[in-house]
């Protein structure tokens, strides 16, 4: 098949950017979207040309690494899909593609497809854990877990932090990102103790970093290749809400 | 070259305890004095860097992804074996230890893989204390399932997304070290080198060089100690179940360095995975080998049948495994189970477009079990093949191929997983310790924590504590020296200017060493591999094309580097496995098998690791045995006949 890309090749984050065209020729429908560009950028090479720079590493939909728009859309047209498992079969001979890197403030472009994604890595470094040191833990029967509670967390910790939810939110709001973490760790008992205190933390890194608000678009639940529901910003907001009329010191376990 | 692997004495059940019992300890006021550098941040890294930083050493962290979250322990699906002994079925610590040496085909140390056993226990009482999502029964207690064979149901598992889950808690540690300011994290940084002096006593690691990604600028980083946890080198193959990132080059500089490099030539073929579909292809993926539970392997009686497989009826098929191997069936090892697939294949009875696979038929336990079962089970793998291969296995069966998938093999390194440099530590995949010739599933995980939460934090003490007082600086001639040959060697690939990318290259390469050194091996196909590796190898340094600069994001240079190194690497796996004359677990030498075809070990001759020793470009390297001693096992012979 043959296809006509438009993709934004962007040199550095202060350095202007800009639409640039290319044939996709002869490409295999059973390929991925991702193999289909490996194609191309070995034949923009033969001709001496700079390869188009994007981010991906596992190939298999689980690392999170890899993420474009698609003619507008995050990952591409197919739902519950990383653009690293979106097969060319998906698209007809001849249609017009365009790539552009994740859109928002707190994603600075590195270089075309590529951005930086640090501002997950530090909302995460400001509460979304459980503070155990190696070697402190109990027995790990000792805590029963109801099942239907360890299912729900592990919902929540499907969230491989790609980035599609921000770059596909109108807002450029990390609200589900923030949700998933903040509800994976407070639903299950481990992550009491620190419940209200890391949903604060979160909240208050997530606005830190530049993300916009969220005002209830729910675009970020539509493109999440995981799935991850938007029920959790609800959970994180209520969380949120206690923490900051309670106090942060005020944890599940002070409540009574 | 006395190799000794440090296994302490006494009673195979007390050497880590009385070992711990007498490793030295860095007072609390001293750890903050000393710097550690961990390159990786998969499992054994990340959990190691987390763990040092909770007991106040200065950590730097490093990783080649945008964040360390992306390591490829995020892809492991399976599980985590633990010797708990929750479904009361006989499970002991012996009973782990002894299914993982026999299971390497007694080619590992008694008291590693010992001590590997018994820390399974807390591997998953840390894993649940950090919140990791583990699969539950009803009552609320943890669920096991019986993986990959074994007798016993001890496999922990989060649905088939084992590996994210146990890397996210791993991650989150790491984050909460980040925060603390315990663990300084350089992500999208590659080391390159590693840099090693000799300061009279003999070798000894100081730092590394670090190409940062984003900038193409050279970085020095000097510790009083390195971590290596870069994981495996199974990328060498070209199409593999590796990460498209994941690469040998850490633990290659680190070999040109003097470290040795053990039992390279001990790959896993992973049997269950969805063969290649074209020239294109990038990489394969790999469908958790618990599909084999349920599903039947066959092909059909004449190569030439033509009808779809679901209309092919029972009398026209081969359930190859299961005629062959009537006590396991679909459920013989992974080596075996690869192997099959493999003679199959050659035997131009292969099935699918390319004639590349062998079918993976679920309809029997559709039928006995209903689709529910079966969609509880597999739901999301079954999605995953839908999605790859565009066809539906509810309807058609499966085609599965055997893929590389883990190496064994890695830099060798003594009990306290510490290579024969000084102050240069190995850990997770990136050594060899604990495998053997053949790894049993769900025990890479638990390999990986083991030394990330529970060994390094232990030995790393003992060997800093004998260094108290000493300064660590990346000036000086060392660091100079070794940063000057890696500019050097960056412009050498850039200025080649010739005809063909990287990605030829490592492709055409893979082609070699899958076919010479892959599921099995002669001794006439590894000699002429040797050869055809040096001479594609003479062909990448005059005719390579690497586009770009070196001073920006240069994903083609970045490519090329670690190209040039699974060339030498390649040609040290055949060099292993020609010089290893005998059929052990992965590693099958046709010369070497029984009558029936099975994998013939030689005990008087080859109980022993093989430890490569650089000797420099364009010279042989030097092989040095240690001796494995078995004081509490018989070597049996593997039967799953």
């Amino acid at each position: 098949m043959n296809l006509t890309l438009y993709v934004w090749r962007q040199a550095g984050p202060d350095a202007p950017g800009r639409m640039e065209r290319y044939e996709a020729a002869d490409i295999n429908p059973d390929s991925s979207f991702l193999e289909m560009l490996d194609v191309v950028n070995e034949r923009l090479a033969e001709r001496g040309e700079d390869r188009i720079a994007f981010d991906h590493d596992c190939r298999e939909g689980i690392c999170g690494m890899c993420g474009f728009m698609i003619n507008g859309e995050a990952h591409g047209p197919r739902r519950g899909t990383t653009v690293c498992q979106l097969h060319m079969r998906h698209f007809r001979d001849g249609d017009v593609l365009h790539l552009e890197p994740w859109r928002a403030r707190a994603f600075p472009v590195v270089k075309d497809l590529m951005v930086d994604r640090g501002a997950f890595d530090r909302v995460i470094q400001a509460g979304g854990f459980v503070s155990v040191s190696t070697g402190s833990a109990p027995e790990a029967n000792l805590m029963p877990v109801p099942k239907r509670i360890a299912d729900r967390a592990f919902e929540a910790a499907e969230c491989i932090g790609c980035g599609a939810c921000v770059a596909q939110c109108p807002n450029g709001a990390a609200q589900l990102f923030t949700a998933a973490k903040v509800s994976h760790l407070g639903l299950l008992p481990q992550g009491q103790p620190e419940r209200a205190s890391r949903a604060l933390a979160m909240v208050q890194a997530m606005e830190r970093e530049g993300f916009g608000y969220c005002t209830n678009y729910a675009e970020c639940q539509e493109i999440c290749p995981k799935g991850v529901s938007i029920d959790f910003i609800a959970r994180m907001n209520r969380d949120f809400l206690k923490a900051r009329t309670r106090g942060p010191e005020r944890d599940e376990g002070e409540r009574t | 070259m006395n190799l000794d692997g440090k296994a302490p004495r006494g009673p195979l059940a007390a050497k880590w305890l009385e070992h711990r019992n007498h490793l030295r300890l860095v007072n609390p006021s001293n750890k903050r004095k000393f710097t550690v550098l961990v390159v990786g941040s998969g499992l054994a890294g990340a959990a190691a860097a987390a763990s040092l930083g909770e007991l106040g050493y200065q950590v730097e962290c490093f990783c080649f992804q945008d964040t360390p979250r992306r390591a490829h322990s995020i892809a492991a699906q399976g599980g985590i074996n633990a010797a708990k002994n929750y479904h009361n079925d006989g499970d002991s610590v012996f009973r782990l230890f002894y299914d993982t040496i026999k299971g390497g085909d007694f080619r590992s140390r008694e008291a590693n893989v010992h001590r590997l056993a018994e820390l399974s226990v807390n591997i998953i009482d840390q894993c649940v204390a950090q919140g990791v999502p583990f699969a539950r029964e009803y009552g609320g207690l943890l669920d096991n399932r019986s993986f990959g064979g074994a007798q016993v149901s001890r496999t922990f598992y989060a649905r088939g997304q084992t590996g994210q889950q146990l890397l996210l808690g791993a991650y989150q540690a790491l984050c909460r070290q980040i925060a603390a300011g315990s663990v300084r994290m350089f992500p999208r940084t590659e080391m390159l080198d590693l840099v090693v002096e000799d300061d009279g006593s003999g070798l000894r690691a100081k730092g590394i060089i670090a190409r940062n990604l984003v900038t193409g600028q050279l970085e020095r980083h000097a510790g009083h100690a390195v971590v290596l946890a870069t994981g495996g080198y199974s990328n060498v193959y070209y199409l593999s179940t590796n990460a498209k990132g994941s690469n040998a080059t850490a633990i290659w500089r680190a070999h040109r360095r003097g470290a040795l490099f053990a039992n390279p030539c001990f790959t896993q073929i992973h049997p269950t995975c969805i063969p290649a579909s074209g020239e294109y292809q990038s990489k394969l993926t790999l469908m958790s080998e618990s599909l084999r539970n349920d599903g039947r392997i066959w092909v059909p009686r004449d190569p030439a049948d033509t009808r779809p497989p679901e209309s092919i009826p029972e009398a026209d098929r081969d359930y190859y495994l299961e005629v062959r191997y009537p006590a396991f069936g679909n459920l013989v090892p992974r080596d075996v189970a690869a192997r099959n697939a493999k003679q199959v294949v050659d035997g131009a009875r292969g099935v699918g477009p390319q004639k590349n696979g062998v079918y993976l038929d679920f309809a029997d336990a559709i039928r006995r079990l209903g689709r529910a079962v079966i969609e509880d089970r597999y739901g999301n793998l079954f999605e995953m093949y839908e999605k790859i291969t565009g066809e539906d296995p509810w309807v058609t069966p499966m085609r599965i191929y055997p893929a590389p998938h883990y190496t064994m093999g890695g830099l060798w390194v003594d009990y306290n997983l510490m290579s024969n440099v000084s102050g240069l530590f190995v850990a997770g995949e990136a050594n060899f310790s604990d495998h053997g010739a053949n790894r049993l599933g769900a025990s890479a995980l638990m390999q990986g924590l083991a030394d990330g939460y529970f060994i390094l934090p232990a030995t790393l003490g003992n060997y800093l504590a004998e260094h108290l007082g000493e300064k660590v600086s990346a000036a000086g001639a060392g660091f100079d020296g070794v940063e000057a040959q890696v500019r050097q060697r960056l412009a050498s690939l850039l200025a080649l200017r010739g005809r063909r990318s990287p990605e030829s290259f490592h492709r055409q390469l893979g082609h070699l060493v899958w076919h010479a050194c892959g599921i099995s091996r002669t001794a006439a196909g590894l000699e002429q591999a040797i050869g055809e590796i040096a001479a594609l190898r003479q062909e990448f340094w005059q005719n390579l094309r690497v586009s770009g600069a070196p001073a920006e994001v240069n994903q083609d240079l970045e490519k090329a580097g670690r190209v040039a190194d699974y060339f030498e690497l390649a040609e040290l796996m055949c060099r292993d496995a020609l010089d290893r004359d005998e059929s052990a677990g992965c590693h099958f030498r046709e010369e070497h098998q029984t009558p029936d075809g099975e994998a013939l070990r030689n005990d008087e001759q080859y109980a022993f690791v093989s430890a490569w020793e650089w000797q420099g470009e364009n010279r042989p390297p030097v092989c040095h045995a240690e001796p494995l001693h078995f004081e509490s096992v018989e070597l049996s012979r593997r039967s799953y006949k």
